[in-house]
């Protein structure tokens, strides 16, 4: 747990996160527009959207179905009768006047995560999910005294997720955020991409001496990177201590989180004068699930990240640490597992976390995109492993292969790669480094080991590296003068 | 009176309507009177009873997730008071 | 006055079938007594050459064979709330007075697919919020109807107030209009003529200008009830882009119009006799039951103990929605918009320039009732008395299988003589409310005179999407009354 050191003592960050997800659809929450990133402005806008006299919501199926998915992957209780209500406030981006919202009774209840932190895994409780309408944009920088609204994103379905004030330091909520993620980009109900802003967080940030009561909190508001969110937590309880430490008091505010400058701000809309109104909206009627269709839906359930990894670390006999940074992504889980068919689970997990990924990192490719199929890095550590090819030149074959996306057979034929373990052959690069090697020799003799490096050196030379490396050094040992 | 001034003009900046100085008065007399006379429903037991917000006695019915609202952008901004680029416009927001 | 406007719809249609005249030539007819009536203010918005061109599209299909029904080529009016393409839609109000619509409400639509003229736009109350058709940006409505006596002119009643003296002042054939706690029903009975709201969920709301969601709902006004009957046939139906429709089928209520109200049984709730309702209007209720009962059916005392109690919830929970409803007009994306320094001040001026007092009234009520410490006092506790009301009808229904009473305490008023007190005001719609707050289809149908010579209507209240009884009981009601009253200018 991170705790503050302050003048006065130590305090302790208490967090809790409203992170608002697109629910993946085609449609948007109540009309029949898309939802596509990235048209021109107010393409994708309907009548409703745009909340013309006399226009009428009717609720996406898919949304619902996306929110219900959502509420089982968190384990929380899914409500079979829920209740659409209209948040009320004045906003140039929000058409309607009010935003189409569950207040009291979301579709989603109780539920939790676990995220795993330096300090092993903690449960981290979900207050509630609910569907919600998304506003639209306001864009500053157009013109030098106006703002614009591009209603595109107006009544795009949102998941707000609501976590418990359960986090207590900014890395903890870099990983609650994280999890949340992986969790949605499984369950396919959002794609989780923070830079289109399908994922935003609203951060509750409050600091207290521990044991003490609950200090008061400040809203960080629309925080749209997992960094940001981290940096704006450090910042904020940072602010918070000090002002407390002074005597000062903390005043419940919206703030907003500069990215930078690295700070947050208070907002310069006031919140004060908010009174949202919420009733139902007398437009809809309530939403009633059935029972059985709840049931159909956890039954497509896909196996979630965290028992994945209870999986990994059973049937793969891998690490904890490795089994994580495998199951955070389903594909990359899916990439692992079609490797390991072809070889020893910990090589795979090996392969996968550290060339594939580093050379994916080097490229800035996604997983999708990787030019090496798990078909072709599966060959390529069967060959390692039948000793077709010497683990050092495999790194070189994997190479080739991520450059040209050719397989690991082609490139070990082509360039003629193919260790030698010919004892003869061997034999005959060992004789004449040690013809060359008189010096050495000596040394050798004088009791330094380390020569021998310097002869199976040699013999690679000879050899292109292919020679067998074991091979190579039995021989070497069996024939220098002891 | 349940409505004095400072609650008109409270209830006015929510609703976001101007009301002049001059009016503040009289609008609280009004809505007193009116809220004075709605106050009967006080002398209604309502305990147990459920708050009706519809008379329908049906499920919520659900759309397809279907697009079929396209490129009505025209339509959409036809009886625009402001606009640029296509989209409507306002004083600048501060945020 | 020409003859073709003192036709009913039905026998306008077997004119036009019979080729007496041409819908063309019914149309014509019509924009001639809309020009002499000029003075009613009864349109905001006159669609002369739409209605022509309507009637010519009409007579064409009529000579093709392809004639649409009975509403093809009748010529009608349309409330000004009702979103129509291409045509002005102002719901009387500043706000929108330059408001065209890219679309058509879907109530409207259905009447043009069955070949319906349209006529123009008719004035009413602003955001249908009145009882009189004084709040209206377009000025007042007048009832065709005079006082006896000379003295100033008398109100049609409001909302629909447009719409009830196009149809009385035989400006139309039939017209629609919209009712939320008695917007049809009680300009019906102040006008002399046929007004009907359907059940909650019978017409789409789609395209119509909100006032109140939960209680809004379409409806056919004129002059008789099977012309009436005809309309709502045409109007309305399932519509998936509204989710409170309902997925009802909507009977022929023409068709089954005159069985007769042998064996009905006629709930009568004393609750209904107010204090304060004219003595005419008492007398008129008494002839009523005598009527049906004469008709063979039977006459039942049944309680509705909360009636008192429904003027007072709809006036919570119709404001309350209506501040939601009308949020949308803020001066961003259409309708007026009035400049500010920023966009606060732009909200402000706009909404406060562009609502008129009425508006602003109900707006600030409801505000108040959903604001933060007084949802539950106000709010809640009307929605729980609407619980109540809707109780009380289930359990009268159990008794009966169609309520009797008057529309309106009193018959038109004049001009002025409530717009400065809003209770009073609310009072006209105490009768018409319960049934709102139930979402149960009534009636208004014209059954006698004042004794200053006004017309009164009787009020009937039918089970939910039971329309078709209660339109028989309202042809029986209008067979026996016979009241066949015009105003005096026609
Ligand atoms: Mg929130
Ligand atoms: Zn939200």
């Amino acid at each position: 747990m991170g705790l503050i050191k302050g003048v006065t003592g130590e305090w302790e960050v208490v967090i809790g996160m409203e992170v608002h997800a697109q629910v993946t659809s085609d449609a948007k929450l109540f009309s029949g527009a898309s939802t596509e990133f990235g048209a021109e402005p107010n393409t994708q806008v309907s009548l409703v959207d745009a909340a013309m006299p006399g226009m009428l919501p009717v609720i996406n199926r898919r949304a619902v179905e996306q929110a219900v998915r959502t509420g089982l992957g968190l384990n929380a209780k899914i409500n079979l009768k829920s209740v659409f209500d209209r948040k009320n406030y004045f906003y140039p981006d929000l058409p309607q006047g009010y935003q189409i919202s569950q207040y009291l009774d979301p579709i989603v209840g109780e539920g939790k995560v676990v995220i795993d932190t330096e300090d092993g895994s903690r449960v981290i409780g979900i207050t509630r999910l609910h569907l919600e309408q998304d506003a639209g944009k306001s864009i500053h920088d157009r013109n030098p005294t106006k703002t614009l609204i591009d209603l595109n994103r107006s009544g795009v379905a949102l998941m707000e997720i609501v976590s418990e004030p359960d986090l207590r330091s900014s890395e903890e909520a870099g990983a609650y955020l994280t999890k949340i993620r992986s969790i949605l980009r499984y369950l396919g109900t959002c794609d989780g991409n923070m830079q289109e802003g399908s994922m935003r967080a609203d951060v509750n940030v409050s600091v207290r001496k521990p044991g003490d009561e609950l200090g008061t909190r400040c809203e960080i508001k629309n925080v749209n990177s997992i960094r940001f969110v981290r940096e704006a937590i450090d910042f904020e309880a940072a602010r918070q201590v000090e002002l407390l430490e002074e005597g000062g008091k903390v005043t419940q505010e919206t703030r907003l989180f500069d990215a930078d400058k690295g700070h947050t701000r208070s907002m310069r809309t006031k919140e004060e004068a908010h009174d949202y109104r919420y009733f139902p909206d007398p437009d809809l009627l309530p939403l009633e699930l059935e029972a059985s269709w709840v049931e159909e839906i956890k039954n497509t359930l896909p196996e979630l990240p965290d028992e994945k990894k209870q999986r990994f670390i059973e049937e793969y006999g891998l690490g904890g640490v490795d089994a994580a940074v495998l199951v955070a992504e389903r594909d990359t889980a899916e990439y692992f597992e079609a490797v390991a068919l072809y070889g020893e689970p910990q090589i795979a997990a090996n392969w996968v976390t550290g060339e594939l990924f580093g050379a994916l990192n080097r490229s800035g490719m996604e997983l999708g995109g990787s030019p090496v199929s798990a078909a072709h890095l599966g060959a390529l550590i069967g060959f390692i492993s039948d000793g077709t090819v010497s683990n050092r030149l495999a790194k070189d074959v994997f190479e080739i292969m991520f450059e040209t996306g050719e397989g690991p057979e082609t490139i070990i034929e082509k360039r003629g790669l193919k260790q030698v373990s010919d004892v003869s052959l061997i034999e005959a690069a060992v004789d004449d480094a040690l013809a060359n090697g008189a010096a050495q020799i000596e040394q050798y003799r004088a009791g330094n080991e380390k020569v021998l490096g310097w002869f199976v050196g040699q013999v690679m030379k000879a050899t292109q590296g292919k020679a067998n490396p074991q091979a190579v050094n039995e021989i070497l040992r069996k024939k220098l003068p002891g | 009176m349940p409505v004095d001034i400072e609650t008109v003009r409270r209830v006015a900046n929510l609703a976001r309507v101007k009301v002049a100085d001059t009016e503040l008065a009289t609008l609280a007399g009004e809505l007193s009177n009116i809220l004075d006379w709605i106050e009967q429903l006080n002398e209604v037991d309502t305990d147990d009873i459920e708050p009706m917000s519809s008379v329908n006695d049906m499920k919520l019915r659900w759309r397809a997730d279907e697009v079929t609202d396209q490129d009505i952008s025209d339509k959409v901004i036809s009886n625009a008071p402001d606009s640029q680029d296509g989209m409507f416009s306002v004083p600048k927001v501060v945020e | 006055m020409s003859e073709l406007s003192h036709l009913t719809i039905i026998e306008a249609q077997k004119a036009l079938q019979e080729g007496t005249f041409s819908a063309r030539e019914l149309a014509e007819a019509h924009i001639s007594a809309i020009e002499a009536s000029k003075d009613l203010n009864a349109f905001v918005t006159e669609t002369a050459d739409r209605a022509i061109e309507d009637a010519v599209a009409s007579d064409e299909r009529r000579s093709n064979g392809n004639s649409l029904g009975p509403l093809d080529g009748i010529p009608l009016a349309i409330k000004d709330l009702f979103c129509t393409e291409g045509v002005l839609t102002t719901a009387g109000s500043r706000m929108l007075e330059d408001f065209i619509p890219p679309y058509e409400s879907t109530v409207s639509q259905n009447l043009r697919n069955a070949g319906g003229v349209m006529l123009g736009k008719t004035n009413l109350d602003e955001f249908a919020m009145g009882s009189s058709n004084e709040t209206s940006y377009f000025g007042p409505v007048q009832n065709p109807w005079k006082n006896s006596s000379e003295g100033p002119s008398l109100v049609p009643g409001g909302s629909s107030g447009g719409s009830a003296s196009a149809v009385a002042g035989h400006m139309c054939l039939g017209a629609i209009g919209t009712d939320t706690g008695g917007s049809i029903r009680q300009p019906a009975a102040f006008c002399g003529i046929v007004g009907m709201k359907p059940t909650y969920g019978r017409c789409s709301r789609w395209g119509v200008v909100a006032f109140a969601s939960s209680l809004d709902q379409a409806g056919p006004m004129a002059r008789t009830v099977e012309d009436a009957a005809i309309l709502l046939f045409a109007m309305a139906g399932f519509d998936e882009k509204d989710s409170t429709s309902a997925e009802i089928e909507v009977p022929d209520f023409q068709s089954t119009l005159c069985q007769g109200v042998e064996g009905l049984r006629v709930g009568i709730p004393h609750e209904y006799a107010i204090d304060g309702m004219n003595e005419d209007v008492c007398a008129l209720w008494e002839q009523g039951k005598g009527w049906l009962k004469n008709a063979g059916a039977e006459i039942v005392p049944i309680a509705l103990p909360h009636t008192k109690y429904a003027l007072p919830a709809y006036y919570i929970i119709a404001p309350a929605e209506a501040s939601s409803n009308l949020a949308r007009y803020d001066g961003v994306r259409y309708g007026r918009r009035e400049d500010g320094e920023d966009v606060n001040e732009l909200y402000e001026k706009t909404r406060g320039g562009g609502f008129g007092q009425e508006v602003l009234r109900r707006i600030l009520i409801g505000t108040y009732a959903l604001s933060s410490g007084y949802y539950d006092a106000y709010y809640l506790k009307a929605q729980k008395v609407r619980a109540l009301i809707a109780r009380d009808f289930s359990q009268a229904f159990e008794k009966c299988d169609v309520i009797l009473t008057p529309t309106t305490p009193g018959p038109a008023f004049a001009a002025g003589e409530k717009s400065e007190d809003p209770i009073a005001m609310y009072l006209n719609d105490v009768l018409t409310v319960p049934a709102s707050l139930a979402g149960l289809p009534a009636i208004s149908v014209p059954a006698g005179l004042s004794d200053n010579g006004l017309p009164l209507g009787l009020h009937l209240i039918g089970r939910a999407f039971d329309e078709a009884t209660m339109f028989r009981a309202a042809q029986a009601l209008e067979d026996a009354a016979a009241f066949g009253g015009l105003p005096s200018d026609l």
